[in-house]
């Protein structure tokens, strides 16, 4: 005989008891420790860090850990956080004209100031899995320079010199801030990046890839890409200046784009741009094509109906947090919508039944 | 866990929420764009829900939860306990006992009063959602009382199937102005919504919260020679014999076996201390 399904309670408690065993896994295989993962895995943590929106990797290397290296789970769960974080101001935006690179290269240009820095890349690897890994093989020392304390110019300033480039302007007004307002449209160009640095990074590259592939193609070429440390400072009011607050590590991605030019103004190539917490190249590439299919409109091109020029489309579905639960929420109890459906079928068979009988029997 | 807030959103948080809540009833049926928090449960778990809950919870406060019309559903014990835990407010599964009672696709059949607050969770608040994918579309279609789309869809429905073709997440218009999604309530539910508490709706992903003062007028959506029909299972509960409340229907054996019980847990367990009895029991004590 059925008694309506009690219990709901105790399955949630025993659910999680098992989830904690298996996050552990073998307890005779040694335990992660957050510092491993923080070091050793380092591009997860950053992509956890950048979509997470929050840059502190010890705490993005917990998240891992606790996600059983889920790192959806792990970004949720830094959002989580960071939401009851109290905000005590604002910093002041970051130079990354002064950044200490530790990668550096332009598409562009076969040298520029500052030279051609590959930095710690898989670029040029071949994938190969490198059994030795396996074995706790030692790590031949990488070579070192001392690093040029001098600052390391943009490429694209290069460019704007001779006017080639568009201008990147300086509206000076403070940007709405995607976290404490309500998403409205139309988005302006601050806050598309904002949703942009945030967002998952595989739409983001489906996105970005799908322009290359000629829905809204704008050319893009690598203008600069860099990596490396900037100082983060903030006006502190008793103070009446700036002080570092500290420093964190980003990814800046410049396209330069096909041309364009109109009646009134000479052609010049136009800009995309990514920007993206730690080493995160492949998001800020994707960030920087994707912010300029976007730009249509400002840029006078046409609207030619692709994904990726679309900022409701691009904004609204961009998020994996939002993604992943509305997706996952029809794991939910369904039952009384489900009930009205099966009602509703039924009747609209019974009915299509009668008339079919009716039709046979004229 | 009191390193929170009471109620876990701090108290900024709390006004910003309460200001689209007040705004929303001053508009019955309008979505008011709210910024919506990363809560810690998933988008679409009833993370609209819970942030109204704990803008609109007091220490005095009596809390109820309800998925799918039942309190222990696994969904409606977690967010119990989030309240538990972060509000220390008291609980219960007595509709008549709870001052707030936030629900997930069902309005509990006990007639609920003036002293009672109804919040609901809600995924996509826009009733024209899937007619005009667009958001900027259909503000100004709510803007301009642009509804026409909404009546040739439930036009089509009949030429096609001779029957409006929806059965939840019916839609209804609030005082003759705004079309609204009353959530995905199966349309038996519609007509409790002229009722005397407060109904407060939010979609936390979306970023909408609307509400329906007491006793507003609400009609669901029809036509003069097709009027609305709140239908239901034509059955009354196996388990206390109820024949006015909302069923589900559970597969009971291999055969593919059914019985009808009230989807409202509490309902049904009030009517049957009360000695009412349904068949199946019936045959039990036989």
């Amino acid at each position: 005989m059925y008694v309506a399904v009690k219990g709901g309670e105790r399955a949630i408690e025993n659910a999680h008891a098992w989830l904690a065993e298996e996050r552990r896994g073998d307890p005779s295989i040694d335990e992660l420790s957050v510092a491993q993962i923080r070091e050793q895995l380092s591009l997860a943590v950053n992509r956890v860090m950048a979509e997470g929106s929050l840059f502190d990797p010890d705490l993005a290397a917990l998240a891992i850990k606790q996600a059983r290296g889920d790192l959806i789970e792990a970004i949720f769960l830094i959002r989580a956080y960071r939401t009851t974080l109290p905000r005590f101001g604002s910093s002041e935006p970051i130079e990354t004209s002064d950044m200490q690179c530790d990668r550096r290269i332009s598409a562009t240009f076969k040298d520029v100031p500052g030279g051609q820095i590959l930095g710690p890349t898989f670029d040029y690897t071949h994938r190969l899995i490198d059994f030795k890994l396996a074995a706790d093989g030692e790590i031949p020392d990488a070579a070192e320079v001392p690093t040029d304390p001098e600052p390391v110019p943009h490429v694209t300033g290069f460019l704007n010199k001779e006017g080639l480039i568009e201008e990147a302007l300086d509206d000076e007004e403070a940007p709405r801030d995607l976290t404490r307002e309500p998403l409205e449209l139309p988005a302006d160009r601050a806050l598309r990046l904002q949703a942009l640095t945030r967002a998952d990074e595989g739409f983001t590259l489906g996105m970005a890839y799908s322009t290359q592939r000629g829905y809204a193609r704008n050319h893009a070429f690598v203008g600069e890409l860099r990596i490396g440390t900037v100082p983060v400072e903030m006006d502190i009011p008793e103070l009446g200046f700036a002080i570092e607050i500290g420093e964190i590590t980003v990814t800046e991605c410049e396209s330069v784009n096909q041309f364009k030019g109109s009646k009134t103004e000479r052609p010049q190539f136009t800009r995309g741009y990514g920007l993206v917490f730690g080493q995160t190249e492949r998001k800020a590439i994707s960030m920087a094509l994707v912010d300029r299919a976007l730009r249509w409109e400002e840029l006078g091109e046409d609207f030619v109906g692709a994904p990726a020029q679309d900022a409701e489309f691009v904004l609204y579905h961009g998020d994996n947090i939002q993604a992943t639960g509305f997706l996952e929420h029809i794991k939910l109890p369904h039952y009384v919508d489900f009930q009205s459906e099966l009602e509703l079928v039924r009747k609209l068979r019974r009915e299509a039944g009668a008339s079919q009988v009716q039709e046979a029997a004229e | 866990m009191n390193d929170y807030n009471f109620a876990y959103l701090d108290e900024q948080t709390k006004r910003m929420i309460r200001r689209a809540i007040l705004k929303g009833l001053a508009i019955p049926g309008y979505q008011v764009p709210f910024a919506s928090r990363e809560m810690p449960m998933p988008y679409g778990w009833g993370t609209g829900g819970v942030q109204i809950s704990a803008a609109t919870l007091t220490p005095e406060d009596t809390f109820k939860v309800i998925d799918q019309g039942a309190d222990d559903t696994t969904n409606a014990v977690s967010i119990r306990q989030f309240f538990e835990k972060t509000a220390e407010v008291e609980t219960t599964t007595t509709t008549s006992e709870a001052t707030v009672i936030q629900t997930r696709h069902r309005i509990p059949e006990e007639p609920l009063t003036e002293d009672q607050i109804l919040v609901y969770q809600v995924p996509i608040p826009e009733p024209l959602r899937f007619l005009e994918p667009r958001e900027t579309e259909t503000r100004k279609m709510h803007a301009l009382e642009e509804y026409g789309l909404m009546h040739v869809k439930l036009y089509e429905d009949i030429s096609q199937h001779g029957h409006i073709a929806t059965s939840y997440a019916y839609p209804v218009r609030i005082e003759g102005r705004y079309v609204m999604d009353p959530s995905p309530i199966p349309k038996f539910d519609n007509p409790k919504m002229e009722m005397a508490a407060i109904q407060l709706f939010g979609a936390g992903r979306e970023q909408r919260i609307y509400a329906l003062p007491p006793y507003t007028s609400v009609v669901s959506l029809d036509f003069d020679d097709h009027p609305f029909d709140p239908s239901k299972a034509p059955h009354c509960c196996a388990l206390c014999g109820a024949e006015d409340s909302y069923l589900d229907e559970v597969i009971v054996d291999d055969e593919g076996g059914r019985m009808f019980v009230c989807s409202d847990t509490d309902y049904c367990e009030r009517r049957r201390a009360a000695g009412h009895r349904g068949a199946a029991l019936a045959e039990d004590a036989a």
